[in-house]
């Protein structure tokens, strides 16, 4: 699988993807 | 008012648009532009009088940015980077903007030292470099999107979050 690091729109889909991931994880665990 | 934080809040987001700034500056601009540089050997003009400087400005900025944070965090400094209750939002971008911070001063300065020619380096090292070197780079952009809907949101993050 190519490293999605490698092209600029794959870098930001992958910080979308974390925001999200990381925006649910605070939202249901952590307030 | 309280001068300390206004004066904190200010300076970090003076200094973060400096750092994010040249970190879009080299994901979005330099690197495709060396790319195409290297085709008709022009990237000397890049390599050597605006990647040094651009990088002198991008890793102090970094260090200006992370130390307003901590001066604006003050006292929730330690509930922040513990996740303490209510203050796990601002604490996810504290950990990353942390991280972030790390990536520079530990991957991307180092191996950019080698690759401008700043540091002794064979061409396998130099080659090596580039790899890291990029990659930190990206991991950087793709976590300045997360960092930047934390650190917006604030210390209450009530639009977010409904609190």
């Amino acid at each position: 699988m190519k490293n999605p690091l490698d092209s600029i729109w794959g870098t930001i889909i992958s910080g979308l993807i974390l925001t999200a991931i990381l925006y649910l994880a605070v939202k249901n665990f952590l307030m | 008012m309280e001068l300390v934080p206004v004066l904190a809040r200010w300076l970090h987001f003076l200094a973060g648009i400096m750092w994010i700034g040249l970190l879009y500056y080299f994901n979005f601009v330099q690197v495709p532009a060396l790319k195409a540089a290297a085709a008709d050997s022009t990237a000397a003009g890049i390599t050597k009088h605006v990647a040094p400087r651009a990088l002198l400005y991008f890793r102090w900025s970094a260090v200006a940015t992370w130390l307003a944070g901590a001066a604006l965090l003050g006292g929730n400094f330690v509930g922040a980077f513990t996740l303490a209750k209510g203050l796990a939002g601002i604490g996810i971008g504290a950990w990353l903007g942390t991280i972030m911070l790390f990536n520079v001063w530990a991957l991307i300065w180092p191996n950019q030292q080698k690759i401008l020619g700043m540091k002794p380096a064979s061409d396998e090292e130099k080659n090596k470099a580039r790899r890291v070197a990029l990659l930190a780079s990206r991991t950087n952009m793709a976590l300045s999107i997360p960092m930047l809907f934390f650190m917006a949101g604030g210390l209450t993050h009530k639009a977010a979050f409904g609190l």
